[in-house]
């Protein structure tokens, strides 16, 4: 790992003497307990159309938040400024808001007990700090990258975006941990267009380099991702799925790339297995869970070959850290072991519930404004012992579809029914690719899904895919997780043809 | 809370460093005070919630070489004098290094005199506001169906001011309540909006609630299909404000959305109903008022950041049933030989008379929809959405609502609904309930729609 420290300018804030002053006021205030976060995002959003410059933009937000528990019920309170003042008065003001609502609360806030870790610094692994790049080198990759799918035939219009992000965080309690920690992550996507004027219609297709816990690198060079052969292969693969027969409707053998795989398995498993879900404190939003705790180390969820682990520790992993918004430090568990759920993601209130010693480390915030809350760590499907390659499992099929890349996503407020669509579909026939098809999505019940996978890939086949964008709770976060899988063979899943489901 | 430097000086702080630096032509100030408190409940108990201020600081620096305009943009939440200094110079800094910006336009000019309202006190919020419904709550936890649910208000008041004299401000009061009532495996859901949270009826939304779980003690289940539909204000406002968001010009004219017509051009001037439907945004609408100028850091094909300060008017979207307009910042209004169009932060459309209580007396087989969940695109190319039903599908039989019915995946697009659409109800304010992160403000019919594509059964309650 590249040893790296924790950006000058943000020590120089005055962490410790907000956390004295936050801590000290809330105590004596009435608080049992208090948290001190100072959280520092800076963000930069650059897009650019047809290769020209769209929009740049650099975006810093930091702030504090105080947490307190006043006789078993939160409070909480943020402000925007960094003085002790802010801090003390912004403890007092989380204690007046666990005052004032106490009796809504029926539920004792209790805490998982943890290790203190005084003085506890991480800086995730990163080679090149975006933020050290200038925005115009930046512009100018982009344009680089654009103008080469441009020139190629049958490229029409483009859209080319990364997105930079630096967080910062400085956490302390009054049980005396104090940690402070920095991590970055990277999200390029270019996506062609290709027109057809004279019918109405067009298609398009996106770069698979996925969004990742990496600084620059992930976009500079080829060393991360092979920007040079993708960029070559995309046009022509965009050629060939407009030429593509419309796919036939019905139930249909997959093998599904990790490409496409990873975001089944966030929507279907990571946010199926979110304990405060499964107990209803989404219910009224994001939804809940048909993982329940009393199926708790009983249910199938799938196959035998189906093990799906958590984690906050994946090298390169959106939701790797440290220590989390709890102070509770990074790890690693089972959620499904051979077929059978056995797991749950936790922050140290939900830990206590469930009756565990200790929280697995879950909870995030994603901004000095939000209340931290139970987050996904990475969750991951676990290859197979046996080394196929994706070529064999697709070997095994005589008449399917090989789906590469994600694209549209949806799944109901239990996790039961989902449909999902892709980038590229590959005819099988007789065990072997036999060109692209098109108007695919893929329809099915969670367990159902899980309980068709026949076949995992191995390690070879295994790749970290994920998203920027996990949004859940009101008021609205959004959360960065990865999650790596082999690709895995599916039999008998129902394909729809979007044109007909369209009534056309 | 602790008193920040006024929003206004900020303004006026940021103009005058850039003037006094001279290294750039414009430049753009947005500085928007947000006051936000919460409150979230399930199970009959308060789970988290919050009050913060905060502070967004935009500056957008331009430097003009010959016909070309460089742009540097740059945001922050950071609140004292000194940081506002530095943000002006690392905006002049960005755009001396960017490229051509593509949709240069002169800014919009003013006096430099700000408002007379530019000086009075900045509204707040606070846990104080949730009082009344506190109360009405704590009877409702002690009542024998679960209650879930968010309360949220937010205030925005954002101040822009530019080198070119523009000085307009706004304040943006969002508030909205959100009720989930489930009884045994029945779950209901009601939710309005009131953007200062005055008289929320919350009483009488646990009333309905207790009203539509009455109906889901019997229960049918039905399979995937086509079926006669009432989709009631809050499911119709979460698919046409999908429209509204795809229905930028550049888009339509460049033949890459569902808006742009076989053989080039857009689909301006396609009908799509003979119903008098009228879709539309207005900052004035009574009830549903919005920022009324443009205020932004970035730029997309919907919106430009030279266009800051800009009216935003009154657009048909979609007039008597013909679409009349497409997004066009003035640099695209001018590419394209059309006018500028900007939406505002609301979405409405008339042209029906009916209550919902005649649609369903007129009913004689057919559902009754009460929200939409997940909504996403399934074929940019016709616009083909998929999503779920969500707490409570009810069966209408002779004119009236019998048992529930199980929920669904429906893959249906907002355009073909209104091509499909046989009646339409009275317009109502609504609270969309997919979008309602970002849409509050919302009027809508019911649409009666006599085919709806429920496309497989979700087992999700």
């Amino acid at each position: 790992m590249t040893q790296r420290g924790i950006d000058s300018d943000f020590l120089a804030l005055p962490l410790g003497a907000l956390a004295d002053a936050a801590l000290s006021a809330a105590r004596a205030a009435g608080a049992s307990y208090a948290d001190l976060r100072v959280h520092a995002i800076t963000t930069e959003t650059v897009h650019l159309r047809d290769g020209e410059l769209e929009s740049a933009v650099l975006d810093r937000e930091i702030g504090l938040a105080v947490r307190v528990i006043v006789n078993g019920t939160w409070g909480f309170a943020s402000h925007a400024g960094l003085s002790p003042e802010v801090a003390a008065e912004s403890a007092r003001h989380a204690v007046g808001v666990a005052t004032t609502l106490a009796a809504l609360n029926a539920e004792r806030i209790d805490l998982a007990d943890e290790p203190v870790y005084a003085g506890a610094v991480w800086v995730s692994d990163y080679r090149i700090d975006p933020f050290g790049v200038p925005t115009a080198d930046k512009i100018a990759l982009l344009g680089e990258y654009s103008h080469r799918l441009l020139a190629s035939d049958g490229v029409d219009h483009l859209s080319a975006m990364v997105m930079s992000v630096k967080e910062q965080t400085f956490y302390a309690d009054t049980f005396g941990s104090s940690i402070t920690q920095q991590r970055v992550r990277t999200m390029p996507a270019l996506e062609a267009v290709a027109v057809d004027a004279a019918a109405g219609s067009f298609e398009s297709m996106r770069t698979l380099a996925p969004p990742t816990g990496r600084g620059w690198e992930a976009l500079a060079g080829d060393e991360v991702w092979d920007w040079s052969g993708e960029l070559v292969e995309l046009p022509v693969l965009l050629a060939e799925k407009t030429k593509a027969p419309s796919v036939v409707a019905g139930p249909t053998d997959l093998v599904i790339d990790p490409t496409n795989l990873w975001l089944t398995i966030h929507e279907s498993i990571g946010h199926a297995t979110e304990y405060d879900r499964a107990i209803g404190y989404e219910a009224a939003y994001a939804g809940t869970s048909f993982a329940t705790p009393d199926k708790l180390n009983s249910m199938r969820y799938g196959s035998p070959v189906m093990n799906v682990t958590a984690d906050r520790t994946a090298e390169f992993g959106l939701a790797t850290i440290g220590y989390d918004a709890e102070g509770v430090a990074a790890q690693s568990w089972d959620l499904v072991r051979d077929g059978v759920f056995v797991g749950y993601q936790l922050d140290r209130v939900f830990a206590k519930r469930l009756g565990r010693d200790r929280s697995n480390g879950c909870s995030y915030a994603d901004s000095p404004h939000h209340v931290p809350i139970q987050r996904m760590p990475n969750v991951s499907l676990q290859p197979g012992i046996e080394d196929l390659s994706t070529a064999d499992l697709i070997s095994r099929v005589d008449s399917g579809i090989y789906i590469v890349g994600d694209k549209s996503w949806s799944i109901d407020m239990q996790r039961y029914n989902f449909q999902f669509t892709g980038q590229r579909f590959y005819r099988i026939r007789d065990g072997r690719l036999d060109g692209q098809v098109r108007d695919v999505a893929y329809q099915a019940t969670t367990t159902d899904f899980w309980n068709s996978m026949e076949a995992v890939g191995g390690t070879s086949t295994w790749r970290l895919g994920g998203a920027f964008n996990c949004g859940k709770a009101q008021p609205g976060q959004v959360a960065a997780v990865s999650h790596g899988c082999p690709s895995a063979l599916f039999r008998k899943v129902n394909v729809l043809n979007t044109v007909e489901e369209s009534g056309r | 809370m602790s008193a920040l430097i006024p929003a206004q000086q900020i303004v006026e702080l940021a103009l005058q460093a850039a003037a006094k630096s001279r290294r750039s032509d414009e430049t753009i100030v947005i500085v928007t005070e947000v006051a936000d408190a919460s409150l979230r409940w399930a199970g009959n108990s308060m789970t988290t919630n919050g009050v913060s201020i905060s502070r967004s600081t935009s500056v957008i620096s331009i430097v003009r070489k010959g016909d070309s305009a460089h742009v540097g943009a740059l945001r922050s939440s950071a609140v004292d004098a000194l940081a506002i200094a530095d943000l002006v110079a690392a905006a002049e800094e960005a755009a001396h290094a960017a490229p051509q910006a593509r949709d240069s336009a002169a800014l919009l000019t003013g006096s430099g005199a700000p408002p007379d309202y530019w000086d009075t006190p900045i509204p707040e919020t606070g846990a104080q506001v949730f009082g009344d419904l506190a109360r009405s709550l704590s009877a409702g936890f002690a009542g024998a169906d679960r209650l879930y649910g968010y309360a949220h208000h937010l205030v925005e008041t954002t101040f822009l001011g530019t080198s070119s004299g523009l000085r307009r401000r706004f304040t943006q009061p969002t508030g909205t309540v959100e009720i989930n009532a489930k009884r045994g495996d029945a779950s209901a859901w009601a939710g309005v909006s009131s953007p200062w949270f005055a008289d929320v009826p919350t009483d009488a939304l646990l009333e309905d609630l207790s009203t539509r779980l009455g109906w889901a003690q019997r229960t049918v289940e039905l399979p995937a299909g086509r079926y006669e539909t009432l989709m009631p204000p809050s499911t119709v406002a979460d698919m046409m404000i999908y429209l509204g968001w795809s229905m930028d010009g550049r888009g339509a004219q460049e033949g890459r959305t569902a808006l742009s017509a076989p053989g080039g051009g857009t689909r301006v001037g396609e009908k799509l109903t003979d119903l008098p439907l009228t879709m539309y945004s207005d900052p004035f609408a009574p009830g549903q008022e919005c920022a009324p100028f443009v205020h932004t850091a970035s730029g997309s094909d919907r919106i430009s950041l030279f266009d800051n300060g800009m009216d935003i008017d009154r657009v048909d979207w979609i007039r008597e049933g013909t679409i009349a307009a497409l997004t066009y910042p003035r640099a695209a209004a001018a590419e394209f030989g059309t006018n500028p169009a900007v939406p505002a932060d609301n979405l409405l459309m008339t042209g029906g008379t009916a209550s919902l209580a005649e649609m369903v007396a007129a009913t004689e087989r057919g559902l009754l929809l009460t929200t939409l969940w997940y909504i996403r695109t399934v074929d940019p190319t016709t616009l083909l959405l998929t999503g779920l039903t969500r707490d409570g599908v009810y069966l209408i039989e002779d004119g009236k609502v019998t048992v529930a019915v199980n929920n669904f995946r429906f893959n249906e697009s907002p355009l073909d609904l209104l091509r499909r659409a046989s009646e339409a109800g009275v317009a109502e304010a609504t609270l969309p309930r997919e979008w309602g992160d970002w849409a509050t403000r919302a009027v809508m019919p019911t649409l009666r729609i006599p085919d709806f594509h429920m496309s497989s059964v979700s087992q999700a309650q």
